[in-house]
């Protein structure tokens, strides 16, 4: 129903709100987004974020193409995800109202720039009649249709500005409304704007003005529409910060260069999702990182190598197409014994695919995606903030084993946020490189640790310790060229001895939920939080679910089987078409899986997962 | 320090047997290398030979020094991260005309324009010989090979002018049989601060024997090559008695004497001039219409990337409040759950 004059105002509890603002590309959604939910992560909430934007910079005006939202889950308890549906949807045109409202939660709000609403512009996103509000059957929701265009203009008519700047603030209008909505305080964005314009005070003025407008606005709404609070969650005591997944993982690896007092080299070419990684460490020159944008995929994953072999912490960055190009260079680090860590943050595929959608589509490619017998690590972050400490892990298992390492994101990851409790250094395991600084009698270059069999890392520039490495197959005891066939059987079996042995020392995979369960959820990567909701939600309503989510792939925890064993239901969990699956029932194939598989370009929804499992259950 | 710790050629080999054909020109360019960084006073620790594939790229594994042998095409891209990663080092990068110029010239050419301080040494054969008899991208257009049986179609690569194209800042040339003049080239490459690319023109005995025999035939070859000196002028000849000019914007040979030309008119050469289209020109002179010139070509002092990188960290962390990963995390948006 619309809203009627006669409603009074008041204040609602919510224990959560999920908000999603929509807009043209160019209207500063993903920045409202951002400040809104840092706004709310300041007051006390836990939040997560998904932004979810196009692959065009500026796709045309006003078309489906190019809506661009932003989506934050608000909670006074943990939040595992950015929700599923959103309670409340801003939409700046009919073009986000059109893409977006099919993500409406029933009774939601839904906020329109109704100047936005012209006839052109309605026909452009696509819809089939002049009234898109009626078309998107809306009756169940309270709709508020707000002047923004032509408020924002008023606003600001005695300030100068010419009529592109003004349109570009309107965004803070919307930003205040919301503000208003969830009863929040505007300093944190005030700040920013004084922050971010620092040089331009007109526009700091322009922006603060509109955002108070906008705030005000919902004074005069007040008599309409309720307003929303959500207590502050309970989360453990520390400092915070917002974090999202791709600066978590640069971060990771800072830690990781002061642990070990390695120096931290990063060679790379930009590409969707995975670039934001290469500008954050090409910004920290302050804390001596040394970054190499090269001239292509090859030529990053490559110049690190290079920097490894002189005894640098040595990373890649890159996403599944990229991830291909250095395949063969990940094959010369498996044989050369360098350590090396390639970080993919996983897109839609094959080939370019859905460059900023997310996907889990490149784990047979990490696994499997060399010629030869390969070996590498595979290790996988599952939250945006724990990309740090599976970055820190990498470099970890890299510098110790003197292996590559593949770690895996995804775009979901890197662009969601979440507020990070800041960790102390020491928190962190040491790093413990295998040096070799003197010659002792009986070293070579590939002379292994017995029990680890791990080489020592001898680096160039150390006297006495010169010695040639390189692609081709070594003899086991020298490390001079062998062609031996028993010799090269020795090798392979010892290189993938090698990666088995680092099981050791993994954590065990860890069962959530009910442990007494009838139905056991395994997932892997970025699913973890929408899979552990479906997993609670079924608990809360009494079925007996059980969860557990791989962080490490190859190698596996020494536990897997017997837990896998325990279940009579499985069910494996992955945005592609198996991958996971498959490879459990090649390692352990005396095991039933069920799958669960999406390959939309968008995370789970929790809702789809319980009902799944819930059928799952009753079959 | 004593004179006496001073290592001699010797010291640079390492242990592994060569395993080069027999009267392959690669023998004499190993021999020339170790000698020029005896010469040069290196340490074997402070030496890191990186390659790619191919023939010459095994040539790590006959240093006693830090090498790596990597994988077709990459050794600049190696070559780069290790000389960024450690500047004190020095780098050698060991490349054929395939390795370089085929599979891995667009990495050549990106460490050439970043001129990372690299010596980069070009075993051009004209030919690929590990897989047994392939036209390169060297290859002269016509070249019956393997997998040109009617003759090839395409034009082929001056490693010179792509050098240059590149906007290298040193390019030399010598031919593997002339060992004083290849030391005494590889000796200003390796004191050359940059990316040096130097161009040994090599026999493959096997697939391509005497490819580049014109320019070492005994009696004739002070007649088709010249080899350039900066600051002397470009004579060459038995005689000494023929020299280049400038006739418009094109090199003219000329003999000394004829209509009155004396040492006077001949052109001196400028190795160290930034404008490179003279030595494009000389770069690209080819036998019989030129002598083919020899030695170093251009040599021209320029910031290198592995140095202005360390000095834009030291730039940097001179202002920056950030110090340590402490410093970097509390910094920005930080409040505090009580």
């Amino acid at each position: 129903m619309y809203l009627t004059m006669m409603q009074k105002t008041k204040v609602i509890e919510r224990e959560e709100v999920v908000v999603r603002f929509s807009g043209d590309s160019g209207d500063g959604m993903q920045l409202t987004g951002s400040l809104f939910s840092n706004t709310s992560a300041v007051y006390g909430n836990d939040i997560s974020t998904f932004p979810d934007f196009p692959s065009e910079i500026r796709a045309p005006q006003g078309t489906i193409g190019g809506v661009s939202g932003f989506q934050v889950h608000i909670g006074s308890g943990d939040v595992h995800t950015p929700g599923d549906q959103t309670d409340v949807l801003v939409a700046m045109n009919p073009a986000a109202l059109k893409a977006n409202g099919k993500f409406m939660k029933p009774g939601g709000i839904l906020i329109v720039d109704i100047d936005s609403f012209d006839e052109k512009s309605i026909v452009k996103a696509g819809y089939q009649t002049e009234d898109p509000l009626a078309e998107e059957h809306l009756g169940d929701y309270y709709v508020i249709k707000v002047p923004i265009t032509s408020l924002t203009k008023e606003s600001l008519k005695e300030m100068g500005l010419d009529a592109k700047s003004i349109l570009r603030s309107k965004n803070m209008f919307a930003l205040g409304l919301v503000c208003w909505l969830f009863n929040r305080p505007l300093e944190y964005t005030q700040t920013y704007i004084r922050n971010k314009f620092a040089k331009k005070p007109q526009i700091v003025d322009a922006n603060l003005k509109v955002l108070q407008d906008g705030y005000d606005y919902g004074m005069i709404l007040e008599a309409v529409t309720p307003s929303y609070h959500i207590q502050p969650a309970d989360i453990e005591k520390g400092f915070y910060r917002n974090l999202n997944g791709n600066t978590a993982v640069a971060w990771g690896f800072i830690a990781a260069a002061e642990k070990s007092g390695l120096e931290l080299f990063l060679g790379s070419y930009p590409i969707t999702p995975a670039t934001e990684i290469l500008q954050e460490l090409s910004g920290r020159k302050d804390l001596g990182v040394k970054v190499f944008q090269a001239e292509d995929e090859i030529a990053g994953i490559c110049s690190a190598l290079g920097a490894s072999f002189a005894g640098r912490l040595a990373l890649t960055t890159t996403s599944g197409p990229g991830f291909a190009l250095k395949a063969e260079a990940i094959g010369l680090a498996v044989m050369a014994e360098l350590p090396l860590v390639i970080v993919d943050v996983q897109r839609g595929g094959p080939s370019t695919g859905l460059p900023t959608k997310t996907e889990q589509s490149d784990l047979f490619q990490a696994l499997y995606g060399r010629n030869g017998e390969s070996p590498a690590v595979v290790i996988v972050a599952s939250t945006p903030v724990n990309c740090f400490d599976y970055a820190y892990m990498a470099a970890k298992i890299a510098v110790e084993h003197m292996t590559p390492v593949i770690l895996l994101t995804d775009g979901f990851l890197a662009n969601g946020t979440q507020p990070w409790r800041i960790p102390d250094l020491s928190e962190f395991p040491a790093i413990v490189p295998p040096l070799v600084h003197q010659k002792k009698d009986g070293w070579y270059a590939y002379a292994r640790d017995a029990e680890s069999l791990v080489r020592g890392w001898a680096v160039p520039g150390t006297p006495g310790l010169q010695h040639r490495i390189g692609g081709l197959e070594k003899d086991y005891f020298t490390g001079a060229l062998s062609h031996d066939g028993p010799n090269h059987q020795k090798m392979v079996d010892t290189r993938e001895a090698k990666v088995q042995k680092i099981a050791d020392s993994l954590p065990p995979l860890e069962i959530l939920g009910n442990e007494d369960a009838d139905l056991l959820v395994i997932g892997w990567g970025g699913t973890f939080g929408h899979l552990h909701t479906a997993v609670a939600r079924l608990n809360e309503q009494g079925y007996r679910v059980a969860q557990a989510h791989f962080h490490y792939i190859n190698p596996m925890p020494l536990n897997t089987y017997e837990v896998l064993k325990r279940y009579k239901k499985i069910v494996v969990c992955e945005l592609n078409l198996g991958q996971l699956a498959g490879y459990l029932r090649m390692k352990f194939p005396d095991i039933q899986y069920a799958q669960f598989n999406k390959v939309q370009g968008l995370p789970f929804t929790s809702a789809e997962l319980v009902d799944n499992f819930k059928k799952m259950l009753e079959d | 320090m004593q004179e006496a710790s001073a290592l001699t050629y010797t010291d640079f080999k390492s242990n592994q047997s060569v395993k080069w054909c027999p009267g392959c020109g690669d023998h004499a360019i190993l021999n020339s290398v170790q000698k020029a960084m005896a010469e040069l006073g290196y340490s074997q620790e402070e030496v890191a030979v990186i390659s790619g594939i191919g023939c010459s790229s095994r040539f790590p594994y006959y240093m006693n020094a830090y090498g790596f042998h990597t994988i077709h095409g990459r050794a600049s891209a190696v070559a780069t991260g290790v000389k960024i990663a450690n500047p004190e080092l020095k780098v050698w990068q060991i490349t054929g005309d395939g390795d370089a110029l085929a599979i891995g010239g667009n990495h050549f050419i990106h460490a050439v324009r970043r001129n990372i301080d690299l010596n980069i040494i070009l075993f051009n054969n004209q030919i690929y010989g590990l897989t047994k008899g392939q036209y390169s991208p060297t290859s002269k257009k016509g070249f019956v090979s393997k997998t040109s049986p009617f003759g090839t179609i395409e034009n082929p690569f001056r490693p010179g002018e792509l050098t240059i194209g590149a906007r290298g800042h040193f390019f030399a040339r010598t031919i593997d049989k002339e060992l004083k003049l290849t030391v005494e080239v590889l000796k200003e490459a390796a004191k050359f601060s940059g990316a040096s690319v130097v161009e040994v023109l090599q026999n493959c005995v096997i697939y391509n024997d005497r490819t580049h025999e014109v320019l070492t035939e005994k009696g004739f070859k002070e007649e088709r090559t010249i080899v350039l000196r900066h600051g002397q002028p470009m004579l060459f000849g038995k005689d000494n008695d023929k020299g280049l000019m400038l006739d418009g914007l094109n090199l003219k040979v000329v003999k000394l004497g004829d209509n009155g030309i004396t040492e006077k008119d001949i052109l001196v050469h400028d190795a160290m001039n930034p404008d490179p289209s003279l030595h494009l020109k000389l770069a690209n002179m080819e036998y019989p219409d030129y002598p083919v010139a020899m030695g170093v070509i251009r040599a021209v002092p320029y910031a290198t990337y592995n140095a202005e990188l360390v000095e834009q960290i030291e730039a940097v962390q001179a202002k920056s409040k950030i110090k340590s990963f402490k410093d970097l995390v509390f910094s920005g948006d930080v409040w505090e759950v009580k």
